[in-house]
């Protein structure tokens, strides 16, 4: 019982801005053949125009709220796509401003390379807009494999550099396994419905005349696939070491973008192409958020390396997200219900996204020639060198623990309110039990910045744009905490939409 | 209970809200250590200001009206069908005020002391005003929770910044204490929102629970409410944190934040789950009674007189969770008039306390005796507010004790007479430490180096000394705006809530 599907064969619209961006990555890289080191300040701002032109395409698809097909339905462009997509190039944006100076300093922009850096960033983020926009599972896996070849390529491109190195590597090899069971348990679906599009299967599924013995076996393989790219424990143990090992800029580009990416084909494949077997996937998640959680906040009160301890908070935070897409309740005809909680889980991304892209901003603001902030004790007494700073910083670490007014406690809510709505108390206070201690080492570095007298007394020097953007970061999460109605309800506008084809 | 009609009158609520926190966050923008001057006195009229634009609402309450008063509400998280959802009655209006004035008083107490980060400091308490306002107007289970958290902020800060030695430890022993528990009261909150479709505190009040719902619901406002208070058990983290904070944090901790938890005694377990609130009355009370007795007698041991005022706060607050659970009227409003009532006397015990740590840099008890000799304005205040605090008649202390008494003895005798003897205790550890501080020969040259209170010091502890008069003398306008809202609410709890 497939529902029509408004498609023409090779219709481009609903892909312009994917088409937009591989012109535009491609002409950077031949613009910045000609550019002298002197003049990558050009590539920077042509980056940026780029993403300000694909926002304004994706905006004005979302403002229209229509969802379309293409590519003999093997591409969809419905209003989650594109507020995932408009919350990438945010992300990104972010990213590149942040990272400018970063990355001119420690010569990932001199020598035999030329500004790879933004091409590369600018190529992963296609690989995500593909991943966002796949509604087939072999456009999904591209989308993946994009991405993934071009961050690989990203962590190693400080070469001299032997902890970027280690860390390309385990991110290679941990990354190419987790492609391999994403397409392992892709193929064992594909074997059991006979299709590849998302549609299909979830129609051949919802028949119920396929052995469930061998669905699940290979909603396993994709469940573990897709908790290595989302790092949840325990297919966790990369994140970390790449976390620490990568040039900072690039562990942005890792732990920013690429997890709403991640976020959009869990929607697409467990609960587009995969709702009727929901029963067996929500128990594999409730294992895997119980246990980010719990491994998470514990290993982070340990570590003293601040990228580290952030790696530790991802973890915790992906334990939330998780918990949202387990608290769709499903048997129900209540559709409502169902788009509630995975755009509660949908909201908490996005606020993880802007709160992660923001605290690394600060590590690589603190961050100068020849010296890398990342323990916790280059943040000790920031209050004193930079009142501004620390006060965005605080508001970041506040966001994190979800401590209200910041919009990480929005986003808590929205997904405890999700898991209630499920009926499992003890999950809810599971959760709330393991925020408190994660609640202890965001505590620890507004201690350090306020009540600690600074080791590191260099001024703090960065370009005029990272200062003003980092301060819109900060304060977008106290807005968007105070007044976070306008995104919840786009969340649910677009997942709704979603759900409805 | 009764529904709301909304209000015609100006935003009283959301001027007295926001009034601080916009000052507050001014007094951050502008504010340099080299400009300190204006930072103080910018401060203080923001403070002043925020004062005074409380007092309409209790020159416009209305002693008769059932219900919320002063009633806001506009849409805030449609998603959620949340508001923001603003009202006083009677069971809150007194704190409005009374936080705006606390605020006022600590401000003028950091005049001279506070000499590093003033604009910080400053800006702290007005932000941290507001957001306790705050906590007594929502009438929004969200909003409500929205603030009682806020409020962790910058007490945090103000505690690890400006705090004594063991600063850093108190301050997260303070933070992840009251986390704990108001996390369990958010997931009880999201459960009444799941239950009822609305955030709305009043259609809480009238939903229907079966027993096992009232228990865990209760159970978990409680262990908000309960550390916040503190009740024993869990009082623990108050000594400590009273030692570490700076003067104006512990007066204002002591003063309002305490209260907090009280109130939302009253504005959530009470009425929410009235059958559970029976049926675990017992066990509040029993709670309680230690509060009063044992935690009076560690009191008295204390040698630390910043820890003394904290353990005899403890016990304080075990006569207001003592007089709510005992469900009548004269034990209610006791608990509410001595709640305000050990806002100025617990807030007036810890600005003494910081007046003389300023000059002798000590708040061990055994390093003073004598002080009246060089301190004579000084020893009459700190010798009147600890008689208040031990309850004299015609002490506001008194008012509220001894309603609660009565109340308990009107329900069961033996209560009553525990509570009572705590008074005998009360006077015991306040006086003792007034006599061991204040009388005797000058003990040391640190004391013989003191010199009296001057003009401010000796304006903030008048005012809260005249408060405390009158309240004493003439507590009618007090209990008068309360009566209807507590008969309300103990009509209200009388009912039961099973379906």
């Amino acid at each position: 019982m497939t529902t029509p599907i408004p498609q023409e064969a090779f219709n481009l619209a609903p892909a312009y801005a994917e088409v937009t961006l591989i012109i535009g990555a491609s002409l950077l890289l031949l613009v910045d053949m000609f550019l002298s080191e002197s003049k990558r300040s050009i590539t920077y701002v042509l980056s940026l125009a780029i993403l300000a032109i694909l926002a304004g395409i994706t905006f004005a698809d979302f403002s229209a709220g229509t969802t379309a097909y293409t590519f003999n339905g093997m591409y969809v462009n419905d209003p989650m796509a594109n507020l995932l997509k408009l919350a990438t190039y945010v992300a990104v944006a972010l990213t590149l401003v942040y990272s400018r100076q970063y990355v001119t300093q420690r010569g990932m922009m001199s020598g035999n390379l030329g500004g790879e850096f933004y091409v590369l960033a600018l190529f992963a983020m296609l690989g995500q807009m593909v991943m966002i926009s796949g509604s087939n599972f072999l456009t999904i896996y591209l989308g993946v494999e994009l991405m993934s070849l071009s961050l690989y390529a990203l962590v190693a491109l400080r070469r001299d550099n032997h902890k970027a190195t280690e860390a390309a590597m385990k991110y290679f090899i941990l990354g190419a396994l987790a492609s391999g069971f994403l397409l392992y348990g892709i193929s064992m679906l594909y074997g059991a419905t006979g299709t590849l599009e998302i549609s299909k299967v979830a129609a051949a599924v919802a028949a119920g005349t396929i052995k469930p013995a061998i669905l699940v076996f290979g909603i396993v393989f994709l469940v573990a696939g897709l908790a290595f790219k989302l790092g949840a424990v325990p297919f966790h143990m990369w994140v970390p070491d790449v976390y620490e090992g990568s040039p900072t800029a690039v562990t942005l580009l890792l732990g920013g973008a690429p997890k709403i990416a991640t976020f959009a084909i869990c929607i697409r494949l467990l609960v587009e192409g995969l709702l009727p077997m929901a029963f067996d996937w929500q128990q594999m998640l409730m294992v895997l958020a119980v246990l980010s959680l719990a491994i998470g906040n514990l290993t982070a009160i340990a570590q003293t390396n601040l990228k580290r301890m952030l790696a530790y908070s991802t973890i915790a935070q992906i334990g939330f997200v998780l918990l949202g897409l387990l608290a769709g309740v499903v048997g129900t005809t209540d559709r409502t219900g169902i788009a509630t909680a995975y755009s509660s889980s949908m909201y908490y991304i996005l606020t993880y996204v802007l709160t992660t892209v923001g605290s690394f901003g600060l590590l690589m603001l603190l961050s100068r020639s020849g010296f890398e902030a990342e323990t916790l004790n280059d943040f000790k007494g920031l209050s004193k060198r930079s009142g501004w700073f620390a006060v965005v910083m605080t508001i970041l670490m506040f966001s994190l623990a979800g401590v209200p007014p910041m919009m990480g406690f929005a986003a808590k809510f929205s997904v405890l309110s999700a898991v209630l709505g499920t009926g499992q108390i003890w999950l809810t206070v599971v959760a709330v039990m393991f925020s408190l201690i994660g609640a202890f080492y965001y505590l620890r570095i507004v201690k350090l910045m306020w009540f600690d007298e600074p080791t590191d007394t260099a001024p703090i020097v960065a370009h005029g744009d990272m200062k003003f953007v980092l301060s819109l970061n900060g304060l977008a999460i106290v807005v968007l905490g105070i007044l976070p109605g306008p995104l919840l309800a786009m969340c649910l506008k677009a997942m709704q939409a979603t759900l409805a084809t | 209970m009764m529904q709301s009609t909304i209000s015609t009158l100006p935003p009283y609520l959301s001027l007295a809200i926001w009034l601080p926190i916009v000052f507050g966050l001014i007094v951050l923008a502008v504010g340099r250590d080299t400009n300190a001057a204006l930072v103080r006195v910018g401060s203080l009229i923001g403070a002043i200001v925020s004062f005074a634009a409380t007092i309409p609402l209790i020159t416009n309450f209305n002693n008769a009206a059932h219900g919320m008063q002063f009633v806001e509400k506009s849409p805030w998280i449609e998603t959620f069908n949340i508001y923001y959802s603003l009202g006083i009655d009677g069971l809150s209006l007194w704190f409005v005020p009374l936080t705006a004035f606390i605020t006022v008083i600590v401000v003028i107490s950091a005049w001279q002391v506070i000499q590093k980060r003033v604009a910080q400091y400053m800006g702290a308490f007005l932000i941290l005003s507001g957001l306790m306002i705050g906590v007594f107007c929502a009438m929004d289970g969200l909003l409500f929770y929205f603030f009682f958290e806020a409020t962790l902020i910058p007490m945090y800060i103000i505690i690890g910044v400006w705090g004594g030695e063991n600063r850093v430890y108190a301050s997260f022993k303070f933070f992840l204490y009251t986390f704990f528990g108001s996390l369990l009261t958010l997931v009880a909150i999201i459960y009444l929102y799941r239950v009822t479709g609305t955030f709305d505190i009043l259609t809480w009040h009238l939903t229907p629970l079966t027993m096992r719902e009232q228990i865990f619901i209760f159970i978990a406002f409680f262990m908000a409410f309960a550390v916040k208070v503190p009740m024993f058990p869990v009082h623990t983290w108050l000594p400590d944190v009273h030692v570490e904070a700076p003067t104006g944090g512990s007066a204002v901790l002591a003063a309002i934040m305490l209260k907090l938890g009280a109130y939302g005694f009253l504005r959530f377990s009470l009425p929410i789950t009235p059958d559970a609130s029976h049926y675990l009355s017992g066990f509040v009370i029993t709670l309680s009674l230690i509060a009063v007795i044992y935690v009076g007698l560690v009191a008295l041991v204390q040698k630390d007189m910043k820890k003394l005022v904290a353990y005899s706060s403890i016990a304080h607050m075990g006569f207001v969770t003592l007089g709510f659970f005992i469900f009548n009227a004269i034990g209610v409003q006791g608990a509410i008039v001595q709640m305000i009532s050990h806002g100025f006397i617990s807030g007036a015990m810890f600005l003494c306390i910081g007046v003389l740590y300023d000059q002798a840099h000590s708040r061990q008890i055994a390093d003073y005796g004598g002080v009246v000799n060089k301190m004579p304005k000084f020893a009459a205040l700190f010798i009147f507010f600890s008689m208040a605090n031990c309850g004299l008649p015609a002490t506001s202390g008194f008012v509220g004790e001894f309603m609660v008494i009565l109340g308990a003895v009107q329900y069961n005798f033996w209560i009553g007479l525990l509570a009572a003897t705590a008074l005998i205790f009360g006077a015991a550890y306040s006086l003792w430490m007034a006599k061991r501080v204040i009388f005797g020969k000058v003990t040391n040259h640190h004391v013989a180096a003191l010199v009296d209170v001057n003009g401010r010091e000796f304006f903030m502890l008048g005012v809260l000394a005249i408060a405390v008069l009158v309240m004493g003398l003439y507590p009618a306008p007090f209990t008068d705006t309360m009566q209807t809202s507590v008969a309300d609410l103990l009509t209200h709890v009388a009912k039961s809530k099973l379906p």
